[in-house]
């Protein structure tokens, strides 16, 4: 802009060519709008992509919904199904729950209710955030080296719940630390006032009131977890097609099947891969469901 | 944080005293929850540096802390300057470069599609989107981030390659692509990381108070000034912050580039080669069965360790930006 006192009036307008500012406006419109729309795109791609597959896996590979769902896995493709890794990621997600739950919930209400304001928690307070950045297959290889090898577990069921437990710890611990501070004070002191401790005040009142927020966290955690892959590769869950019967024994999850098939060459294991992915993004779309329905069902009550 | 007094002095009798022991009870074991998280990461140190000791050292730290004696069998200079990795070969071979090149290659290349992409989106999101198109879209490109990386693998395999860089590079360059390629695990990556940079983004644009564009306004700039000369300047820490973010994910991201990218550690410029990343290499070992403590096995924990590092430092150094650089309005 010129402040120049001997420009006359004219100059003072035509310096600035609003013919290009404005040509200049739309463009960016056009370009920050087809950036957002290329996401969009492509997550467009990649379910029709999937959706071609799994149809046309159907239709001329003669997968039948109903024996890829009864069988196990196996090296022909045409009698290869998905029943033995449904079941294996179905008790991960079970162990997996139990393992990290408690834990992770127990974490936040001491960072959040108990936690003095000193170095030890702020350490804690660090380590979370640094957890939560760190490579999922670095879990593996921490089960791996600790549990598998390390105590001769063994590539079983349990050390890849231990794994994901791990994984998701942080991810559980920040979303009840958030569900706790949205319970107002006012609940805590008016059960104080009444004499109660602070251990019966949170577990008989502030916990009770932040469940559903913790429940919705914990499930978005496992939807997570269920198509975590590289740590159960890790742990060694591709060594089986086998229907794991518990806790103890080989496995092979679902997403750790899908990656079987997907690196095989033959056309028909890639539409079994895509089959797969069907059946698992169901069970994702399934839980983040359940998930908002909670928070939905549950978020006008505090 | 606990900001009350302690509740109960004065309070005496049975029932009072045994409440007060529970409480200090829970306090202990609640402490222990959080003490878990501490001794992941210790877990994780101790576990990485006790087996690349055995890879470099041929003793575990464990022994050599016992006073056993050592010779280093892989020399660090091997390791960080050797141009060929193959330590399950009949002629080994200790070179990390090939495949720290390739997860290199995958980040900057990843990069190059989703900041552009992601920072465009935000500022459309923040700044240009109506609140209809903003609640659609927003949760839209969420869905992006939440599919699992080992969907975004086959989408490389079964779609991106084959049929999207396929034909081009035959056509431009007369080349027969193969079930790999560097560019795929690129794209891929890049995608799956565009929301983590556009939502952080638009979360740190959203933040600039309204104050400071309608200054802008009010001195006649335009919504284009407004948007790349205010609101972008003024959320650049959390705007950095979600780019550090996005490439300390491409670092460690496993399944895609497994897929997309392949298994071959070589140094090449062709976007349409066969490459390894650190975690590619991480995944072929545990395809095979190397037995435990065998130079294969160890080499796992020695590339682990390298990765673990290189994400340890994204992300302290994410924690710095945003506290060096963070605008505090109020």
């Amino acid at each position: 802009m010129s402040t120049d006192t001997e420009t006359d009036d004219e100059d003072l307008f035509t310096e600035i060519d609003l013919g290009w500012e404005h040509l200049k406006n739309r463009l960016f419109l056009w370009i920050i709008f087809a950036a957002s729309m290329f996401g969009v795109v492509m997550l467009a791609l990649l379910l029709f992509d999937v959706a071609t597959d799994f149809y046309v896996g159907m239709t001329e590979f003669n997968i039948s919904m109903s024996d890829f769902l009864t069988r196990d896995g196996s090296r022909r493709e045409e009698l290869s199904g998905f029943r033995g890794a449904i079941i294996a990621s179905i008790m991960l997600m079970v162990l997996t729950a139990i393992l990290s739950f408690f834990v992770g919930v127990g974490s936040a209400i001491y960072l959040e209710e108990y936690a003095p304001d000193n170095r030890v928690t702020r350490l804690i307070e660090a380590n979370l955030a640094n957890l939560a950045g760190v490579p999922s297959i670095v879990y593996g290889l921490l089960a791996l080296a600790a549990f598998v090898n390390g105590i001769g577990m063994g590539p079983i069921l349990l050390a890849g719940a231990i794994a994901l437990a791990l994984l998701v710890m942080p991810i559980i611990i920040v979303s009840t630390q958030e569900a706790l501070r949205a319970v107002p004070d006012g609940v805590r002191n008016g059960s104080y006032a009444t004499g109660a401790t602070k251990w019966q005040t949170i577990r008989k009142v502030v916990l009770p009131a932040a469940m559903p927020g913790i429940m919705t966290g914990t499930i978005l955690a496992l939807a997570r977890a269920i198509g975590e892959t590289a740590p159960l590769i890790m742990v060694g869950a591709l060594f089986t097609n086998r229907m794991p019967f518990g806790p103890l024994d080989r496995f092979s999850a679902m997403p750790t099947q899908i990656y079987n098939w997907a690196n095989e060459p033959s056309q028909h294991f890639i539409h079994l891969a895509a089959t797969g992915i069907v059946v698992l993004l169901a069970f994702m779309f399934a839980m983040n469901g359940i998930a908002i329905y909670l928070r939905n069902r549950y978020e006008t009550e505090v | 944080m606990s900001t009350d007094t302690d509740h109960g002095p004065g309070i005496t009798g049975g029932t009072a005293q045994s409440d007060l022991a529970a409480n200090r009870r829970a306090r202990r074991a609640l402490f222990g929850c959080a003490a878990v998280t501490v001794l992941t990461t210790l877990a994780i140190f101790f576990v990485l540096l006790d087996n690349a000791a055995s890879y470099f050292f041929g003793a575990r730290l464990t022994q050599m802390l016992l006073g056993a004696s050592t010779e280093q069998a892989i020399t660090f200079t091997e390791f960080f300057t050797g141009t060929r990795w193959a330590p399950d070969h009949a002629t080994p071979a200790h070179g990390v470069l090939p495949i720290v090149y390739g997860t290199l290659v995958i980040t900057v290349g990843a990069a190059f599609v989703s900041i552009p992409i992601g920072t465009a989106t935000a500022i459309y999101l923040s700044e240009y989107a109506s609140p209809g198109v903003r609640a659609k879209l927003k949760p839209t490109l969420e869905v992006l981030a939440g599919i699992p990386t080992i969907v975004y693998g086959y989408f490389a395999i079964a779609f991106i390659n084959p049929v999207l860089l396929g034909p081009i590079a035959d056509s431009l360059f007369g080349i027969n692509i193969g079930r790999y390629s560097m560019l795929s695990g690129m794209l891929v990556v890049g995608i799956m990381t565009i929301p983590m940079v556009s939502s952080i983004s638009e979360d740190a644009m959203s933040a600039v108070p309204d104050d400071l564009r309608n200054g802008a306004y009010a001195l006649g700039a335009t919504k284009f000034d407004v948007s790349t000369k205010i609101v972008l300047p003024a959320s650049i820490s959390g705007v950095f912050a979600s780019y550090i973010l996005a490439v300390s994910r491409a670092i460690g991201e496993t399944m895609a580039v497994t897929l997309a990218a392949g298994f071959n550690a070589n140094i090449t410029a062709n976007p349409f080669d066969e490459i390894m990343t650190m975690t590619a290499y991480m995944v072929s070992m545990a395809r095979g069965t190397s037995a435990v403590g065998t130079i294969e096995y160890q080499s796992l924990f020695a590339v682990g360790l390298f990765l673990f590092v290189m994400t340890l430092t994204m992300n302290l150094l994410n924690d710095w930006f945003k506290r060096r650089f963070q605008e505090e309005y109020r």
